[in-house]
């Protein structure tokens, strides 16, 4: 039901976020989906790639603090009005959105949001009472 | 025209004050026997009594003392007078890990502003000046201090204290303040709010008396420049007295010490030799007049020269060259002593490995401190308001250890430059010291 994320400690400094960068197209990675949350000194990247345990191999190796996280994808409409509803859903379920982030796919009229709820069981619960598709991995690659 | 506080004393032959000094230190010697176990019990292990310290040629036989007897013996082990005797506490700032209590008898505090009197006096002070005193007020010795040497040359006195830059050229231009006596990173801000505001021509100050922190010619200059005044220089500690051990006369060549009350040695950190004037070297004060707190030989850790050539301004008291240096790894970040194993031990106790760097800088002639952190598994997390809670709570942490704030900065991890596999800790980018 979930999707893994892998978070990454980032100094914000010129030129990491292109190191960072380089490393994953040196290593042939994939980013499907990314988000940079940041601070005054630093930024937590988030993304979604294919292959989880390589991308935090690299990583690791590489010398960057690196964990992966459980989260949400939710399949959305493309068109307006449709994110809103998704929201309201949680909302009005009383659960609250840590950060979300879109994703790209192939698919056409389709958009996918990257959510992390703060009670992600009740989350799942309120949004397949919805009838909205939460989609695992495999589906997104 | 120079002016003397105590001419009889400041200008005395070297043969009258040497002559002071060793009755003044033979009394001393048999002062600390009698009333403080450490130093007896330290005299003995040395095979001394009182009788082997004849005159102040028998100094370099007594045992150093250091700010880690000061910590054993706290509060009270090195304490000569009763506590009823006692009518005053001053503390160095902020460092609770080595923290220094010193205690003043009103004959203590007497001698220390004549020191500061002195001082003022140098600087041109008389009875019809206005002394406007910008350092803080409480346990740091800076306020009470200069305070008191204030009152002794009759000055209108401004107990000003630190901070409220506003209220303070208020006061500067309403009430004609003429000295002034802060850091002088605390100056060169000053100098920069007078000018932004477009009031330095109701500026009516002629001379600043500047200490508690190094500095440079090049700040000096740059200081006098603004605010169009003398800028003297003044050294003390808390451990000897406070502000006014020595200070700096017309000459600005280098501070008077106050020889009558406290004999500066220089020594070879390494070995402990006593070195002749003019060598580089850990300046030791002993304290001769003190009655309740009297430090014999104590290391002040700071690196100086002591130099006897006649001075233009008529003192006859030996000069030391502004400190060059420290022989420990103590910070002066505004004025506030830092040790680096203090932000060690916040770091380690929240559970941060000691891979760590300290930056200081000085940035608009304030001093900053920046403590960069390498950034663990265990650290971080994908949310981002939990890793920038722990950040602040380094920061309380560290502002509870050093009472001052410190900048921190989560780095990556092996960032951090490490020289022929030992971590450099302090990165000081002031050049305060480049003489």
């Amino acid at each position: 039901m979930t999707v893994k994320q892998i978070s990454v400690f980032l100094e914000n400094k010129p030129g990491k976020l292109a190191a960072f960068t380089k490393l994953l197209s040196n290593n042939n990675i994939d980013i499907r989906a990314l988000s940079i949350a940041e601070a005054s000194d630093f930024g937590i990247i988030r993304m979604i790639v294919e292959d989880v345990y390589n991308a935090t191999t690299v990583l690791k190796d590489a010398d960057y603090i690196c964990s992966v996280t459980d989260v949400l994808a939710v399949e959305v409409k493309d068109e307006a009005g449709a994110l809103a509803d998704l929201i309201t859903i949680l909302g009005d379920n009383g659960v609250n959105v840590e950060y979300m982030y879109a994703l790209t796919t192939h698919k056409q009229d389709v958009a996918y949001m990257i959510i992390r709820p703060n009670d992600q069981a009740k989350a799942i619960e309120a949004l397949d009472k919805a009838g909205k598709r939460i989609v695992c991995a495999e589906k997104l690659f | 025209m120079e002016r003397y506080y105590q001419p009889e004393i400041e200008c005395a032959s070297p043969e009258e004050i040497r002559k002071l000094q060793d009755e003044r230190l033979v009394k001393q010697v048999q002062n600390v026997w009698d009333n403080v176990p450490m130093y007896r019990k330290k005299m003995e292990e040395k095979g001394l009594t009182p009788a082997d310290i004849k005159s102040v040629d028998d100094l370099h036989k007594l045992p150093f003392i250091t700010k880690d007897d000061l910590r054993d013996e706290y509060p009270y082990g090195l304490l000569a007078r009763p506590l009823s005797e006692c009518v005053r506490i001053q503390s160095t700032s902020g460092t609770t890990g080595r923290r220094v209590v010193a205690f003043y008898t009103q004959h203590d505090i007497d001698l220390w502003e004549d020191c500061c009197a002195r001082a003022i006096m140098a600087a041109g002070g008389t009875n019809e000046d206005v002394c406007h005193v910008s350092y803080g007020y409480g346990l740091f010795t800076g306020g009470p201090g200069l305070n008191g040497g204030s009152h002794k040359v009759g000055c209108l006195t401004l107990p000003m204290s630190s901070g409220n830059t506003d209220r303070q050229i208020q006061f500067m231009t309403d009430l004609g303040s003429t000295i002034i006596c802060c850091t002088p990173s605390y100056a060169a801000y000053l100098a920069e709010s007078i000018h932004e505001r477009g009031v330095r021509d109701q500026i009516k100050l002629k001379a600043g008396i500047f200490g508690a922190e190094a500095w440079t010619e090049e700040m000096r200059h740059d200081i006098e420049e603004k605010l169009g005044i003398k800028a003297y220089d003044i050294y003390g500690l808390t451990e000897i007295s406070g502000p006014g051990v020595s200070f700096e006369c017309s000459a600005q060549t280098g501070m008077h010490v106050n020889e009558d009350h406290f004999i500066p040695e220089i020594i070879n950190p390494k070995t402990g030799e006593v070195l002749p004037d003019g060598e580089k070297g850990e300046l030791v004060f002993t304290s001769i007049t003190k009655e309740a707190f009297p430090l014999m030989r104590y290391r002040t850790r700071d690196i100086c020269v002591l130099t006897r050539e006649k001075c233009p301004c008529g003192r006859t008291h030996v000069k030391m060259s502004k400190p060059l240096g420290r022989s420990d790894d103590m910070l002066i970040v505004k004025g506030v002593n830092v040790f680096p194993s203090q932000i060690e031990t916040v770091l380690l106790n929240q559970g941060y490995p000691a891979n760590y760097q300290i930056i200081v800088d000085r940035v608009n002639n304030s001093d900053t401190i920046e403590v960069q952190v390498e950034m663990t598994p265990e650290m971080f997390s994908d949310n981002l308001s939990q890793v920038t809670a722990r950040e602040k709570e380094l920061v309380a942490g560290l502002k509870a250890m050093l009472g001052i704030y410190a900048k921190v900065t989560l780095v990556n991890p092996k960032s951090i430059t490490r020289s022929e596999g030992k971590a450099v800790r302090v990165i000081d980018k002031r050049n305060l010291y480049k003489n």
